[in-house]
């Protein structure tokens, strides 16, 4: 996985509460069987008419969002289906952070897992973010896990709380499997005494 | 220290708390399914892993099944080949696959507790978020990502963050024609979608107890759209003659032993809880959503809500926009074009016979088309047995195989942009049962009330026949 220390880069704002994974990669796009090539469907039914041609108005297609890597969105992002495609879909497109004020729990998983920051903060803060990716040009912040900071380049900072495990997880970029593996004594003894159910054996 | 069926069931299957990291929790179920297992099993492979515990995983085909008669090829390429994709993996593995022409392939959520694997005080995970269906059974049981499926698959554990708890205590008695997708509709609109996030909600009191085994099942399934990790409800005699003499479930004398396991596990006197919502059955009508997400319900004699005088206005009217409705339309005059009553909220043998009383007689409106979907081959041909299927077709009902359908249209099953649909499933999002669709839900009885009347209609003055 690939670890997320510090990060720089353009901001571009979604700001709606309770955007579904449902509206992140719709389910037509669910088929694939690679965890790649998902970014060209990202919010597809939001950023497409149904003639496949692009909908202007919605935020990523518009030049200035063009090259955004950190989105920022409203409350209860990634609501719904546990479909991690949406967030290989958002990590496909190119974002390597999500601000949020809040973020259903099953999304925020998955984003660990594949090196995506999910970033809480206030609500007003949150806001104020989207409300300047969306009045100046080419707007950028700086996300440092180290710090937990998110500030730009025009006075505004907020600090963020993350747990001390998932940080550490993200910083090191680690793969939590080869982690269990490591306690496999541990699974071990726990399965002798937690034998299968007779009945499911085959 | 008293304690909660959560914490009984947490504690038993901690393995591991490594310092510094979460606490490894073992899982005793793992229910697999095409959509979310593939890049999960190539991970395996990539690591030269294998799956822990066969005996533990089970695997069906339901979401992108079609639901036209068994044998009818697949003609979306791409969904074949995800179907292909687990048979392989099953093959290659040593999983126990429900395959598509097995007599018992289904809805993973509805398998699961038919054939006797879901069963209480177990750790249940599947790539799936409505795995808080098997909570019903007093388990823990929770849906994850494909990341943590082929953790799953590699280690028969999971690391997990310990979850706070939400007592929904529901007083009073249902009233005739309310059920338990009305109470779970109702919380989620008292709580709203992100009103349990990070909980696990427990379901306990007088018209809980009531609830038979599929009811509770509509509750713990739809606790996903509060924002709930799971949802629970401590197993009693119902739970238990439910499970009984299943195929995968204890027998002999494992089966005394198992049950007088499972009676200690419900809460002790006194748990504490971290939130608490107090709710009345008796309080309840048929509910129907009018919006895009699940919490945007109200009342069958209600109205489309006004737009709010401050909040989230924009949000309202977008949403307004979407399902084609004006603010202040009472209810019962919204007409429909679709009917689907399926998924694993409301696709059981109890949801298909309350649906058939309703339809029993009656004939669907002109210009709509309805369709059943039962939840497994099983459900279908109990549901024959009884000649459930030839009050449905008699009344103008497509009767179809069982899979996840239209709940969310990665079959064939979808709606046409524009076009209304009253579903007993779970979401109401955005294009969720096909591209520019307007989906409302609401119980099974009231769904076919919707497709005689060819528009949504109280259940409470119904003409059974």
């Amino acid at each position: 996985m690939q670890p997320f220390r510090k990060h720089k880069g353009k901001v571009a704002p979604l700001y709606r509460a309770n955007i579904d994974t449902d509206q992140i990669i719709p389910k037509q796009f669910l088929k694939r069987i690679e965890k790649t090539g998902f970014g060209q469907f990202l919010f597809n039914d939001w950023r497409r008419k149904p003639d496949g041609s692009p909908e202007p108005e919605f935020p990523l297609n518009q030049t200035q969002y063009s090259g955004a890597s950190i989105l920022v969105a409203g409350k209860n992002f990634g609501c719904g289906s546990s479909r991690e495609h949406a967030v290989w879909a958002l990590a496909d497109h190119g974002f390597r952070a999500v601000i949020a004020p809040s973020f259903a729990d099953i999304f925020a998983n998955n984003c660990v897992k594949n090196g995506v920051l999910t970033v809480v903060l206030k609500e007003n803060e949150a806001e104020e973010i989207a409300r300047r990716a969306s009045t100046n040009a080419d707007y950028q912040l700086s996300v440092d896990l180290d710090k937990c900071l998110v500030s730009d380049d025009k006075g505004l900072t907020a600090k963020f709380s993350i747990d001390e495990f998932t940080r550490h997880c993200l910083l090191e970029g680690l793969d939590d499997i080869g982690l269990t593996l490591r306690r496999e004594a541990e699974i071990t003894s726990y399965e002798s005494r937690h034998p299968v159910p007779a009945a499911w054996k085959s | 220290m008293p304690k909660t069926l959560f914490e009984k069931i947490w504690d038993e299957h901690v393995v591991s708390t490594p310092e510094g990291q979460l606490p490894l929790l073992y899982i005793d179920l793992h229910l697999v399914h095409e959509v979310t297992s593939p890049q999960a099993f190539d991970g395996l492979r990539a690591a030269g892993r294998k799956v822990r515990d066969t005996a533990r995983t089970v695997a069906t085909v339901d979401h992108n099944v079609p639901t036209e008669p068994r044998g009818t090829p697949i003609l979306d390429p791409i969904a074949r080949r995800q179907i292909e994709a687990l048979q392989q993996n099953c093959r290659e593995f040593g999983v126990r696959l429900f395959d598509i022409d097995s007599p018992e392939q289904g809805i993973v959520h509805v398998i699961g507790p038919e054939l006797g694997f879901t069963q209480p005080g177990m750790t249940i995970v599947c790539g799936d978020s409505h795995t808080s269906t098997h909570g019903a059974f007093g388990s823990l049981a929770f849906g994850i990502g494909t990341s943590e499926v082929e953790h799953v698959l590699a280690t028969q554990c999971l690391p997990q963050r310990k979850p706070k708890t939400m007592l929904v205590d529901v007083k009073g008695k249902f009233a005739d024609g309310v059920t338990a997708k009305d109470l779970v509709l109702g919380i989620i609109g008292k709580i709203g979608t992100d009103g349990a996030t990070g909980h696990v909600i427990e379901y306990a009191g007088e018209a809980i107890r009531t609830l038979s085994m599929e009811g509770r099942m509509t509750v713990c399934n739809m606790s996903i759209e509060a924002g709930a990790r799971a949802g629970m409800i401590a197993p009693d005699e119902t739970t238990f003659a439910y499970i009984k003499g299943r195929r995968f479930a204890p027998n002999g004398k494992d089966w005394e032993k198992a049950v007088e396991r499972w009676r200690s596990l419900a809460s002790d006197p006194g748990a504490k809880y971290d939130a608490v919502v107090e709710t009345n059955a008796s309080e309840l009508a048929p509910f129907v959503t009018w919006g895009t997400n699940p919490g945007m319900v109200v009342p069958i004699t209600s109205r489309v809500p006004d737009l709010p005088a401050n909040g989230d206005r924009a949000g309202v009217e977008r949403m307004l926009e979407y399902m084609g409705l004006e603010a202040g339309t009472p209810m019962q005059q919204i007409r429909v074009d679709r009917v689907f009553i399926g998924s694993c909220t409301n696709s059981r043998l109890e949801d298909l016979r309350a649906a058939a009383r309703v339809a029993k007689g009656h004939k669907v409106a002109t210009g709509v088309r309805a369709m059943v979907v039962p939840g497994s081959q099983r459900i279908k041909q109990a549901a024959e047995q009884e000649g459930l299927h030839k009050i449905f077709q008699e009344a103008g009902f497509e009767w179809r195989e069982s899979g996840c359908s239209m709940c969310l249209g990665m079959n064939p099953d979808i709606l046409n942009p524009g076009e209304r649909c009253a579903s007993t499933s779970n979401r109401n999002f955005e294009g969720r049962q096909g591209r520019g669709g307007r989906t409302h839900l609401l119980s099974p009885m009231m769904a076919a009330a919707a497709a005689i009347e060819g528009h949504f209609t109280d259940i409470r003055n119904w003409r059974f026949n």
